[in-house]
């Protein structure tokens, strides 16, 4: 019996890779397995090598494997390109029509099933997923009824005979590789799963349900990958709520109307990638200068300009953080799970509600469209803070006054107040203006909202600003990450101590304001940091250079070719530096 | 019930004496108390140029945003809420040049609320640039030869963009402004109303006396109907675009916001933002 393994399914993109994974998936996390999955596909619709991988344990897992049990291939490309994966003993389940041949040097046990064949027989070539699924299901041994269960629901809208058909189609997939094998192969008998209900989903998902467990109830958004599941995935549930979501012209429109509906005085965000995050930077300004929430989701992918947009990168924090012209507030979190994925889009409407400020959360491809097991959430975490949004009645102001929106607070937070309220009259504007909002030149009034406003957020630190995630023991090394590496890092890890190398694990979770702070003991205890990020030049690493310090004992791991770090890749230049 | 003056603020407007603006202002005002707003009731959203300045004069709630984006910000107020009468404004550079992306959206879009241009043919806080509405010729900072650009007809553009309402107006016939704003604030979905309003400053060419003679006043055509849409794009050929009062409306078409599917009567901004535990849990059992 073993507690993990790692499956793959690769053909041509539109081949219904996509569905063949989600059933099996869905299948696994009834089961109550552990999954993590990775996408490995391109900007086009049809055509072109696309894969899914899965990773299934026993034990909770948040990263890749750096080999590959079950290869699932519809050509022999997919064979050509992802037999090197393959651990020895490992298994290819092909479809038998384009004869498939294992490449050599790769030592792997080779089924060709007519899965085409199969499928055309009960009526459509489209059924060769379903058909190639039930196969690789059938080789592990795993119970059946849970699988077809899974395949109801997927073509349930369609009728009963497409369902009958397509579990026809798992069945004979099934049957076909387990003569041919002389039944399941016990090399790849999973152990049994603790059988607790487990939630499956992409990141994405877990942002869209966040926003509305947070009250979010407008998105305006333009599609772009890796972000458009969010806005899709909210444009079935938010009218059900009252909302909507509205697909504007641009990302400048999107993030500008959400600022307009912010101060109308819904939670409203807008979500998209490094492109569209470049064009909204003026706005952020707006929001930043006019004390209005607003809360922006950036999915990380491969940049500069169009760069690699269906890749892994987390190069946009310097353009985060530093993109705004002048100088305003605002708060730039990277949620490093999918867990966290939830529950920081509700502190992310909070902070910009009662900091009055722009709220970016920074996530990157790997987190928000690697589907993967969550731990079930937690209702009662859920809280909303609208900070000073004044709701009461309001005394008329004097003749000729205003209501003071800007009025200078000790905390530089002042009473909001939304339009339609009575008395409550004031100007937003941004340009420099005075405590009623009118716009002022007076060198004294500047330099009191501008350090009205760039103190707002002195003390915030958002939960798990800096996240640890051990082990505890004294370690000479350190390693930090942001974002989806840290599961990936914990099985580097693993295998350092398997060789007696203890370590220590950071994951910074709040890249601004930074966090100094709560960093700093962990690196002045530490001889080696190891600073390890998805970009090119080491933009966390600087961060904790410029504000922390402990130059010489960072090392940057680097990784910019657009997929996401190994186990091993870690492991190897974690001990090459011992 | 407000007057026009509980409109008015003590803010003295930093316009050039004799700018067309004012009168835009005073209209917006009385068309306010017409239609019979409170003053909190109204919005006014603006841009950036001279034109812009307009959120901060009027006493109502006022938002003064970015160049060119007083549309989508406008918009995002209605979407939160529904009660509120929203106006957004600015200037042809603002709603022509920078913005002309958002400004065919919203009008493609219909969600109810009232665009009023002030359309001066130049840029005039910056201090005497071509506009995307300056005639072919027009000889300014940025173009000292003439403008080589074709001029842009945004009535044409509203029209094809399947506009509900369209108007044209000029500052000095405060009356027909103010009826014009009125028409506009009641209409159910977009309605554009670009002003000529001139700029006495920087543009020599467009003057009050150049447009009180060019221009055509559909109101002394009783015969002219507002609701052929066929009828309106060729007037506006035929007047090159040179034409004031109601040229197109369509009161048939509903509203964005009362053809999204879900999206609620009631203001959004006034709804509890806590969501049941029952939802929720119907929200997280689609993942299991």
């Amino acid at each position: 019996m073993i507690s993990q393994l790692s499956w793959k399914i690769g053909g041509q993109q539109g081949e219904g890779v996509e569905s063949t994974d989600r059933i099996f998936s869905t299948a696994l996390n009834r089961l109550g397995y552990y999954l993590y999955g990775y996408r490995h596909f391109s900007s086009r619709i049809k055509g072109g090598h696309t894969n899914n991988k899965i990773r299934i344990s026993t034990k909770p897992i948040r990263a890749i494997s750096d080999d590959l049990d079950i290869l699932v291939a519809f050509d022999q490309e997919s064979i050509d390109l992802n037999a090197g994966e393959l651990r020895p003993g490992g298994v290819i389940v092909a479809d038998a029509k384009f004869d498939p041949k294992v490449p050599e040097g790769v030592q792997a046990q080779l089924f060709a099933v007519p899965i085409t064949k199969i499928a055309e027989d009960l009526g459509t070539s489209l059924m060769k997923n379903m058909v190639a699924s039930g196969a690789s299901w059938a080789l592990l041994g795993l119970p059946m009824e849970v699988f077809n269960r899974a395949v109801e629901e997927e073509f349930g809208r369609k009728g009963a005979a497409v369902v009958e058909k397509n579990i026809e189609a798992v069945k004979r997939g099934g049957d076909f590789v387990l003569e041919q094998a002389g039944g399941p192969l016990e090399a790849f008998r999973l152990e049994e799963a603790d059988g607790k209900q487990k939630l499956f989903m992409i990141g994405n998902e877990a942002l869209g349900l966040g926003s509305i467990a947070a009250g979010c109830r407008l998105m305006s958004a333009y599609p772009i990958t890796p972000a458009s599941e969010i806005m899709e995935y909210l444009i079935k549930k938010l009218p059900k709520f009252g909302g909507t979501v509205i697909q504007t012209e641009d990302e400048i429109a999107a993030v500008t109307m959400a600022i307009g509906a912010n101060y109308g005085g819904v939670r409203t965000m807008t979500a998209s990638a490094g492109p569209g995050l470049s064009l909204m930077m003026e706005a952020i300004g707006l929001s930043g200068m006019t004390e209005t929430p607003l809360v922006v989701i950036d999915t990380q992918r491969g940049g500069p300009s169009t760069g690699l947009p269906t890749k892994q990168e987390q190069s946009d924090i310097n353009a985060l953080i530093y993109g705004t012209h002048g100088e305003i507030p605002k708060v730039v979190i990277a949620p490093s799970t999918i867990e966290e994925c939830f529950y920081d889009m509700i502190e992310a409407f909070n902070i910009a509600e009662v900091y009055q400020v722009p709220v970016i959360v920074a996530t990157d491809l790997q987190l928000s469209l690697g589907k993967q097991s969550c731990e079930p959430l937690d209702y009662d975490r859920i809280s909303i803070e609208r900070g000073k949004l004044v709701t009461e009645e309001l005394e008329p102001n004097e003749p000729g006054k205003l209501f003071p929106r800007y009025a200078f607070a000790q905390d530089g937070v002042s009473p909001r107040v939304l339009p339609g309220a009575k008395n409550g009259i004031h100007h937003v504007t941004g340009v420099e203006h005075d405590q009623e909002g009118r716009p002022s030149e007076s060198a004294v009034n500047r330099l009191k909202m501008m350090d009205k406003r760039l103190n707002k957020l002195a003390s915030l630190r958002i939960s798990d600003a800096v996240k640890f995630d051990g082990p505890s023991e004294p370690a000479d090394l350190l390693v930090v990450s942001m974002g989806s590496t840290g599961g990936t890092i914990n099985e580097a890890q693993d295998r350092l101590a398997q060789d007696g190398i203890a370590s220590n694990h950071i994951t910074v979770r709040q890249m601004h304001p930074f966090p100094n702070e709560l960093i700093e003991p962990y690196l002045s205890r530490a001889k080696k940091v190891v600073v390890l990020e998805n970009n090119a030049t080491g933009q966390l690493a600087n961060l904790i250079k410029q504000n922390v310090g402990y130059h010489d004992k960072i090392v940057n791991l680097l990784k910019y070719d657009g997929t996401p770090f190994l186990p091993s890749e870690i492991y190897k230049a974690c001990k090459e530096l011992n | 019930m407000a007057t026009f003056k509980e409109f008015r603020n003590n803010v003295k407007p930093n316009w050039c004496p004799g700018c067309g603006d004012f009168s835009v202002q005073a209209a917006i005002q009385r068309a306010a108390a017409n239609v019979g707003l409170e003053p909190e009731q109204l919005a006014v959203v603006s841009g950036i140029g001279c034109s812009g300045r307009i959120s901060g004069y009027i006493n109502a709630y006022g938002l003064h945003g970015i160049h060119g984006r007083a549309l989508p910000i406008a918009q995002g107020v209605k979407l939160a809420n529904r009660e509120l009468t929203v106006i957004a404004s600015g200037g042809d550079g603002d709603g022509f040049a920078i913005g002309m992306g958002h400004t065919v959206h919203a009008i493609r879009r219909n969600l109810d609320i009232t665009y009023i241009v002030m359309d001066n043919q130049i840029y005039g806080l910056t201090k005497g640039q071509t506009s995307p509405r300056s005639a072919e010729g027009f000889k300014t900072k940025s173009t000292p030869e003439g403008s080589i650009e074709s001029t842009l007809s945004p009535l044409e553009i509203a029209l094809s963009a399947g506009a509900t309402f369209v108007a044209q107006s000029f500052s000095s016939d405060l009356k027909q402004l103010t009826s014009l704003i009125e028409a506009g604030l009641s209409h159910k979905g977009f309605s554009l109303i670009n002003v000529f309003s001139p700029c006495v400053t920087f543009n020599k060419v467009n003057t009050y006396d150049w447009f009180k003679e060019n221009i055509v006043n559909l109101d002394q055509f009783p015969e002219y109907d507002p609701s052929n849409r066929i009828a309106a794009m060729t007037k506006i050929m035929e007047t090159n675009g040179m034409l004031t009062g109601l040229i197109y409306q369509d009161k048939t078409r509903p509203s964005y916001e009362d053809l999204a599917v879900g999206f609620k009567p009631e203001a959004l901004a006034k709804q509890d933002l806590k969501l049941s535990r029952e939802s929720f849990d119907k929200l997280v059992k689609e993942f299991v």
